[in-house]
């Protein structure tokens, strides 16, 4: 392998690095409310409200159903708005943030559901409003498995963030396409692709050991 | 002395499935000031349900419920919060926070009510200390047994310094030994700050042992409510009965031969009057089952006898029974 291809390939792994991690804090930012609001307004719940569940739920469901690489091009309009580019690697955080937003809120929504209903009604019994349920009771008990489920996540915008080279993002998918895949360089495929594993498993084994250590019960 | 609860005409409805179903029917009853009130039903009776309407954790679909001469239904959900701070509850299944230790767990109704961080701290070891957990407060939740969790949330329930403690069948999951426990804390916090308990339960048991009065719910309705005395004395409906009463699994072992049962209370307990009988009458009769327990300090008992096969022999046993002052009825299998 030539040195400008390691260079290349260096450059790809910090840009893939860059977009999985700011994907995914903004996706939760933005997720991890709306994945709230989809469990309080539940049948029964302490915000029940059907009408704001469903909505959300339906937006929710449309836009998991679009395959990542569609959303990718269906945005490309609203990433230029945002960014004033459709290439790059900040352009790819756009979609890739976009495209994980319904997955954080459905992974947090079902984090919360483990959260033990008695818990909530000793909340609601000591007189406590339902933001301060919210947020004292409900988030602190579901940690563990939110951050369980925020590894899951991360792993799967890493491997989206690989789809974004297809329409000139950054990062070593873009490398594993041009070089490896457009110009037969097979041992630039491999490398790029053993890299994605290593840092998908790197992710995962992290995101485990942290929950496990906040796991108190 | 002075009704901390008033429920009148309380219903609710369960719409389930497009199926209407009353789990409360017409309920009236008051809870005074500083009493240990039980509330006792079979499985499904609609206990739960009328505690938590004590505490607005369920709306009546009729009738009202006020504390302490307040509508609770009349009150704004600010309001209602601001109550709630005064009427604690204890859980079966305890619902402590899992990731929070002890010490955290009981600051919590602090915390809500806005006290300051040290104020909070003494309060709460002040708590553990009364439920006698003080080496546990850095402790999780789950690394103590039923009984230390049961104590936890006592102490966090207390505070707020409420005027009302709730228990939902607090003791239900724990064994007769740790109920024991739990249940001369209750007493002895009933006594010492004069805070009125409200116990739900389907243990006879838990009443016997601390309660002053108790309520019998059956099917949602009130059954019979009154001094626990008098209605471990004399039960008069047929839930009440059934939970004073434990069942009769005998038949006579021949056809004609008749099973009574007698109940003593008082003075009676300490009589020995079947060996009287005996001596008196000169008959003899087979005890199938016999339990004598104190309630209140008074002991109180029931035997379930079978009498000979000669009509006239049980007439003379009957009337020698109830000449000394014993209650009976006939039973048969149940």
């Amino acid at each position: 392998m030539s040195t400008y291809i390691i260079k290349a390939i260096q450059k790809g792994v910090l840009e893939t690095l860059e977009m999985t991690i700011i994907s995914s804090i903004i996706a939760y930012v933005i997720g991890l409310p709306v994945g709230v609001l989809l469990y309080v307004t539940w049948k029964g719940r302490i915000l029940e409200n059907r009408f704001v569940n469903i909505i959300i739920g339906a937006v929710i469901n449309i836009l998991r159903s679009l395959p990542f690489l569609i959303l990718l091009v269906l945005l490309i309009p609203f990433t230029r708005w945002v960014t004033g580019s459709s290439i790059g690697t900040l352009a790819s955080v756009v979609p890739l943030t976009v495209g994980t937003i319904p997955i954080v809120a459905r992974m947090v929504e079902s984090s919360l559901c483990e959260v033990q209903p008695g818990i909530i009604e000793a909340a609601t019994s000591m007189g406590a409003s339902p933001l301060y349920t919210i947020l004292h009771f409900i988030l602190p008990e579901a940690t563990p498995s939110l951050l369980q489920g925020g590894a899951i996540n991360m792993a799967t915008v890493l491997g989206y963030s690989a789809m974004a080279g297809v329409i000139g993002g950054g990062g070593l998918g873009a490398i594993a396409l041009q070089y490896g895949y457009y110009r037969y360089q097979k041992d630039v495929l491999w490398t790029a692709v053993a890299l994605l594993i290593l840092m998908v498993m790197v992710i995962q084994e992290a995101g485990e050991h942290i929950a496990k250590k906040n796991r108190k019960s | 002395m002075k009704n901390i609860f008033e429920l009148e005409h309380v219903s609710k409805q369960f719409k389930n499935d497009g199926r209407e179903c009353w789990a409360l029917r017409d309920i009236s009853l008051s809870i005074q000031e500083g009493e240990i009130f039980g509330i006792i039903g079979m499985s499904g009776a609609g206990k739960s349900t009328l505690v938590r309407t004590l505490n607005r954790l369920e709306e009546v679909s009729k009738g009202t419920v006020k504390f302490c001469g307040k509508d609770l239904s009349d009150l704004a959900p600010r309001e209602l919060r601001k109550v709630r701070h005064s009427i604690s509850m204890i859980f079966q299944s305890f619902n402590l926070l899992q990731q929070r230790t002890v010490i955290q767990n009981v600051e919590q109704p602090l915390c809500i009510a806005g006290v300051s961080k040290s104020e909070r701290k003494r309060t709460a070891r002040k708590m553990l200390e009364i439920v006698d957990l003080s080496d546990k407060e850095n402790i999780y939740p789950t690394r103590l047994s039923g009984g230390q969790r049961q104590r936890v949330a006592i102490a966090r329930a207390l505070a707020s310094n409420p005027k009302v403690l709730l228990c939902d069948e607090a003791t239900s999951a724990l064994d007769p030994k740790i109920t024991g426990e739990i249940l001369d804390l209750l007493k002895k916090i009933n006594q010492e700050q004069k805070l009125t308990i409200v116990i739900i339960t389907h243990e006879m048991a838990v009443v016997e042992k601390i309660c002053d009065r108790v309520a019998i719910i059956d099917h949602g309705h009130l059954a019979e409510i009154g001094e626990v005395k008098e209605v471990f004395r004399s039960p008069k409906s047929k839930a009440a009965k059934k939970l004073v009463f434990p069942g009769n699994p005998f038949d006579p072992s021949r056809p004609n031969k008749k099973l009574i049962r007698i109940v003593f209370d008082g003075l009676a307990a300490s009589e020995p009057f079947i060996a009287n009988l005996v001596e008196t009458t000169g008959k003899k009769v087979n005890i199938l089952s016999a339990n004598t327990k104190s309630v209140g300090g008074i002991g109180y008992g029931q035997m379930i006898l079978e009498l000979p096969e000669l009509e006239e022999e049980q007439h003379i046993i009957v009337d020698y029974f109830s000449q000394s002052g014993l209650s009976i009825s006939e039973v048969r299998k149940e």
